[in-house]
């Protein structure tokens, strides 16, 4: 077993850990719980990180070609945007669901084969690792809004209904909420803005202008980019807000995670 | 010689009526009574605790019946007659003295059980009890673990956490929409009394600004004043709703004051900044249907009071916790205090000299082997009768009857010299 995969497993069940603490603080409410279930968690982060930069130099490329390394890298993303989140804002039990996520896709990273595959010809060119990276990333803003969306539909509903159960005290204000998805729009859209450009030209650069690929992955992400650009333009010229941005951003990011599957349904018939 | 009893007398709210309240109540602060408490000779050590919904002196002695009479004499007398004292005054001895303090101060015996303020009041009180030098070590001992008593409550239970009347579950709910209510701004409509008071909690949360709206414009200004914000006429309610976020609707139309399709053209001018409306008006000023637009959250009466139930049944749950964590430092104190007696420190004085003479004996026996079962008899004589002789002042001093120092202090001085109250840090 490569050195790599060990510091990929013992930040595996670092967040599972961390996920663990931060579920008995959403339960208990203790706040002690939650002080250990962030040093974890920020400990986990730290590996995973280890494990990246190990992984580049054993495959002496960006780990982001095969599905293992693809949602690693997705969950590390998440992981520190959240963490880059925390030093700003504070949103109550935010990090419980964020974690939550982050052990999901280090559950499927995991499962994948987590071999070395050699670059094809296309992804030798400089510019795949920074549109891939750059994707990624704003891929883990969008999530974490996602997550923000959620949890404003669940308080919201409370709060509406007037019957005040399980989430009422747990969750922050709808204020907090819409903040938080409001802040990680306005990162991950550019992001993903430039993912895409940066995407265009590599595209332009391998492919010369000619046989342009008309694949799903690339009708997604357009579309999906045009979700979350209408989402954006009503946001700040209509005053949008409250439930249906929330709606509007988990139904975008409906959209990113299709995008992904035919990226990643691509990349594994590739590694076979 | 016995200890002192620690005695509680007192009245509160739920004892006595509010007109026999008002009279025993001591407005003219504590120094005067705790003087008069002091020419007691009666009474060792005292300390007295008013506010507005109880009286209560609490004070050691020795003789309690002779105590308890001068006491209420002192206090009460010629305020009401003695037979109305009796019929509402408590009395706790000891553990159900102790006991008595630490509800109080957690504020389990509050009217509004969980509020914070008693704990204060109680501060105060001891602080001039101090400055007097009328507690003394029992007292300032036990008045101190109220203190932290009361913080172990508040830490290990959400006794004081949920809002239990109508005003705090609107400031509690607005927390939860708004999140910070600092840069809010609230808007009443009808000048009546609730509406005052729900204005005055929010504006306590710092809210920026009271716009008051009512029929007669005189009343509105009025209040206006009160909270320094300005009055405006019911015919421009509808514009100002773009300004305001809370609005609190109290007036005593029969028809409703704003319906859903008043409100809903706002929302677009508000940009779908949030909306919360209050309506504490019986018949309602405020059409229902106006909680179903985005961004508008509308409660009526009947909503608050379901909150106000939830949290008091949260609150029920948390005091059982709270009463357990009580019971607990209660025993624990008793305890200390049944050791603050001449007989148990004289016993485990002696314990400890035996046990410790008894261990360094078989340390230094162990190592010598050569002895003779004569020379072993005579080191550990030696020993034994070292130990006595180190204690023999130590018990003199808390046996004898000292003059100027206090039994009690005695006590306590050796205790704490020979760490008796802890003994596992000894090590």
């Amino acid at each position: 077993m490569s050195y790599s995969y060990l510091l990929f497993q013992i930040s595996f069940v670092g967040y599972l850990l961390a996920m663990a603490a931060y579920l008995v603080f959403f339960f208990s409410q203790k706040n002690n719980v939650r002080s250990i279930a962030r040093k974890v968690f920020f400990a986990a982060a730290i590996l995973h990180s280890a494990n990246i930069v190990a992984r580049l130099v054993e495959a002496g490329h960006t780990p982001i070609t095969s599905v293992h390394e693809t949602i690693s890298f997705f969950s590390w993303s998440i992981s520190w945007c959240y963490l880059s989140f925390r030093w700003r804002y504070t949103v109550k039990n935010f990090g419980t669901f964020a974690t939550v996520l982050v052990v999901i896709l280090m559950i499927v990273s995991a499962l994948a084969p987590h071999e070395i595959l050699p670059l094809t010809p296309t992804q030798r060119s400089w510019l795949f690792p920074v549109h891939a990276s750059l994707a990624m990333i704003a891929d883990a803003f969008l999530a974490l809004a996602c997550i923000g969306g959620i949890m404003y539909l669940l308080q919201e509903r409370e709060l509406k209904q007037k019957r005040f159960g399980f989430f009422y005290s747990r969750l922050p204000s709808l204020d907090a909420l819409d903040k938080l998805n409001q802040h990680c729009l306005s990162i991950g859209f550019p992001l993903m803005t430039l993912g895409m450009f940066t995407g265009y030209i590599w595209a332009k650069l391998i492919w010369g202008g000619r046989n342009w690929h008309w694949d799903p992955k690339i009708v997604w992400s357009m579309i999906t980019w045009f979700l979350y650009a209408a989402l954006m333009h009503q946001r700040f010229t209509m005053g949008w807000r409250g439930r249906r941005a929330a709606i509007m951003t988990i139904v975008a990011f409906m959209a990113v995670l299709l995008t992904l599957v035919f990226l990643l349904k691509g990349v594994g018939a590739h590694g076979a | 010689m016995g200890r002192d009893t620690i005695v509680l007398l007192g009245v509160n709210h739920k004892t006595t009526p509010l007109a026999i309240r008002e009279k025993l109540a001591l407005s003219g602060g504590y120094e005067e009574p705790l003087a008069a408490l002091g020419r007691l000779d009666s009474l060792n050590e005292y300390y007295l605790l008013s506010t507005c919904n109880r009286v209560e002196v609490l004070f050691t002695c020795s003789d309690v019946q002779l105590a308890r009479r001068q006491v209420l004499d002192m206090l009460f007398a010629g305020r009401v007659t003695r037979k109305e004292v009796a019929g509402c005054i408590y009395q706790h001895e000891d553990e159900d003295a102790i006991q008595h303090l630490f509800l109080v101060a957690s504020s389990l015996d509050s009217m509004i059980v969980g509020e914070a303020q008693i704990l204060g009041q109680l501060k105060e009180a001891y602080r001039f009890a101090s400055e007097k030098k009328s507690s003394g070590l029992v007292l300032n001992k036990l008045l101190h673990k109220s203190f932290s008593v009361t913080k172990r409550v508040r830490t290990e239970t959400r006794i004081g956490a949920s809002a239990v009347s109508i005003s705090y579950a609107a400031v509690e709910l607005g927390r939860k929409i708004f999140g910070d209510l600092k840069d809010k701004r609230v808007m009443l409509i009808g000048a009546g009394e609730m509406a005052e008071l729900a204005a005055e909690h929010l504006v306590g949360q710092g809210v920026k600004e009271v716009v008051v709206a009512n029929r007669t414009l005189e009343r509105a200004v009025t209040l206006a004043k009160r909270f320094h914000g300005r009055a405006i006429s019911l015919e421009e309610l509808v514009d100002q709703l773009e300004h305001v976020d809370i609005i609190v609707s109290s007036t005593g139309a029969t028809e409703l004051i704003l319906t859903r399709g008043d409100v809903q053209p706002v929302m677009r001018r508000r940009r779908n900044q949030p909306l919360f409306f209050i309506d504490i008006a019986v018949p309602r000023d405020l059409d229902p249907a106006i909680n179903e637009l985005d961004n508008i959250y509308l409660y009526d009466i009947d909503d608050l009071n379901n909150v106000v139930e939830m949290n008091k049944s949260e609150r029920d749950k948390e005091a059982v916790k709270a009463a357990r964590i009580v019971d607990e430092e209660t025993y624990k104190f008793s305890s200390w205090l049944e050791n603050m007696e001449v007989t148990p420190t004289i016993i485990e004085l002696r314990t400890l000299a035996d046990q410790i003479s008894k261990k360094e004996l078989a340390r230094t026996l162990g190592r010598l082997d050569s002895l003779s079962p004569k020379e072993k008899k005579s080191i550990e004589k030696m020993a034994t009768s070292i130990a006595s002789k180190m204690l023999h002042y130590p018990l003199l001093y808390l046996k004898s009857d000292h003059h100027c120092v206090d039994q009690q202090e005695r006590i306590g001085v050796v205790r704490s010299l020979f760490n008796l109250d802890n003994p596992q840090k000894s090590e």
